[in-house]
């Protein structure tokens, strides 16, 4: 089942054009993963994705609903509430967390369920707990995220956007705030994830990871899709001149 | 004429409840008037705006004192007629309406010191405008701004005794009225005790709102 298809996607901030003409495909349990150099906007097309930007032209399709469609040459979005059931299909991990930092880890991850879905308050905080579990951080749902490291913050974070039961799970460098320590441990929770095919597009820059966890990889460049394909192919046998030099300072 | 040190409290406490009652009104209804004018300022209609931009300049660059006499006075002048019979009704708009305006200012700041990500977080999550700023930006705003609000609040107590120009009995105007009367200074003295013992008092109440607060960074 097709989750995700961005067709033709353009973006450009005043004069400069930042996304050109992109298009991807996310199915049901893929991992994609995006790399490429800083301002070659990866970032750019995940906040387009997750509605935080408005695209110029292009279509956007999850599932059976159409976020974005083209007429005459230009993005039309969709209706204020279907772009709110369009949001409830995905969730997205932050670089920085922004957590929320007057609520205890337990209220970060229960509110938006209660509230936004309307869910009972009983069954999302079992829900809350499992995950904090399945995180590591059982014991720690009544701490605020001032409390905790920032690979926990990471963790709640990702708890946060789990609960809320998404079809697919974007992620915005998320370890590019934490040291290579911490750094480990939300890698390990991604593959755990990936494990249990949760549907996921990550930007990162992580590229030994990037190849392990993915089933296909994005090399961007310049605002266009330079390279893309299985992981083994890109990461390790790169064909395009401009993805030899990226990757050449990583091996 | 002379009046014992004793005497001159008592009928000087006489007004306190006045003091208080202009003290307490103001900030009851200038602190919500204040964040509508701030939103109002942050509004998406430019002319809605512009025009609030207007209104808090001149609230916060003309005198308290002569916005007191135009609402006690003014419609006096210009209607022959007056708001309210009750003398307390103009200065408490008078008041509202100027710590509102610096209010709206104190807010607008504190909103805008939000790191953007925590709108993203929440429309991400699904939470509605409204939802994102009641749940998620306000509270950490109003943590944010206590310091300044409490700086306007203790002038407030002190601002009060501007209520003399309107020849309103509160603690201050009967004072000046004993000091005139018996030619003494000690009524200013006993004055200035009052605003402090009273400034304490709120000092005290306002670290005890930024202790509650402080359960979180």
């Amino acid at each position: 089942m097709r989750i995700l298809e961005i067709n033709h996607c353009r973006k450009q901030f005043g004069t400069a054009e930042v996304l050109t003409d992109i298009s991807l495909s996310v199915d049901e349990g893929q991992v994609v993963s995006i790399i490429g150099p800083s301002g070659s906007g990866k970032s750019t097309l995940l906040r387009c994705a997750t509605l935080l930007e408005t695209m110029d032209g292009g279509e956007m399709r999850y599932l059976d609903k159409v976020a974005v469609r083209e007429e005459n040459g230009r993005a039309v979005y969709a209706s204020a509430s279907e772009l709110k059931q369009i949001r409830s299909y995905f969730g997205l991990v932050f670089q920085n967390f922004n957590l929320f930092p007057h609520y205890s880890v337990l209220k970060n991850i229960t509110e938006a369920p209660m509230l936004v879905q309307r869910r009972k308050r009983d069954e999302v905080v079992a829900t809350a707990r499992e995950l904090l579990k399945k995180m590591g951080l059982a014991d720690r749902e009544n701490a605020y995220p001032y409390q905790l490291s920032g690979g926990q913050q990471q963790r709640v974070s990702i708890a946060r956007a789990l609960a809320m039961r998404p079809k697919i799970l974007f992620f915005d460098e998320p370890t590019s705030a934490l040291d290579p320590e911490l750094t480990g441990e939300i890698l390990k929770v991604i593959r755990d994830l990936a494990a249990e095919h949760m549907t996921m597009v990550i930007v990162t820059h992580e590229m030994s990871f990037a190849r392990d966890v993915s089933d296909h990889v994005i090399f961007m460049d310049g605002g266009v899709i330079v390279e893309q394909g299985r992981p083994d192919d890109v990461i390790n046998h790169p064909k395009q001149e401009r993805t030899v030099q990226f990757l050449s300072r990583f091996n | 004429m002379k009046m014992s040190i004793g005497a001159m409290i008592q009928t000087m406490s006489e007004g306190l409840g006045r003091t208080c009652a202009i003290f307490g009104l103001t900030l009851l209804f200038s602190l919500p008037l204040g964040l509508i004018f701030a939103l109002l300022r942050k509004s998406r209609f430019a002319p809605v705006r512009m025009v609030m931009r207007v209104f808090i300049s001149v609230l916060r660059g003309t005198p308290l004192m002569l916005q007191l006499l135009a609402v006690t006075y003014g419609p006096v002048y210009l209607f022959d007629m007056s708001i309210s019979r009750n003398k307390l009704v103009p200065i408490i708009i008078g008041f509202a309406l100027n710590y509102a305006a610096y209010f709206a200012e104190i807010y607008r700041g504190g909103i805008e010191s939000m790191p953007v990500g925590q709108y993203e977080a929440a429309a991400v999550l699904g939470y509605s405008r409204f939802q994102t700023f009641m749940r998620i930006i306000l509270p950490q705003v109003v943590k944010r701004i206590l310091p300044s609000v409490t700086n306007e609040v203790i002038t407030l107590v002190k601002d009060t005794s501007m209520a003399f120009t309107v020849a309103y009995q509160e603690m201050f105007t009967i004072g000046k009225q004993i000091a005139s009367t018996t030619t003494s200074f000690m009524p200013f003295v006993i004055a200035g005790v009052f605003y402090y013992i009273f400034n304490s008092l709120v000092a005290f109440v306002m670290s005890l709102f930024e202790k509650r607060l402080s359960y979180y960074r």
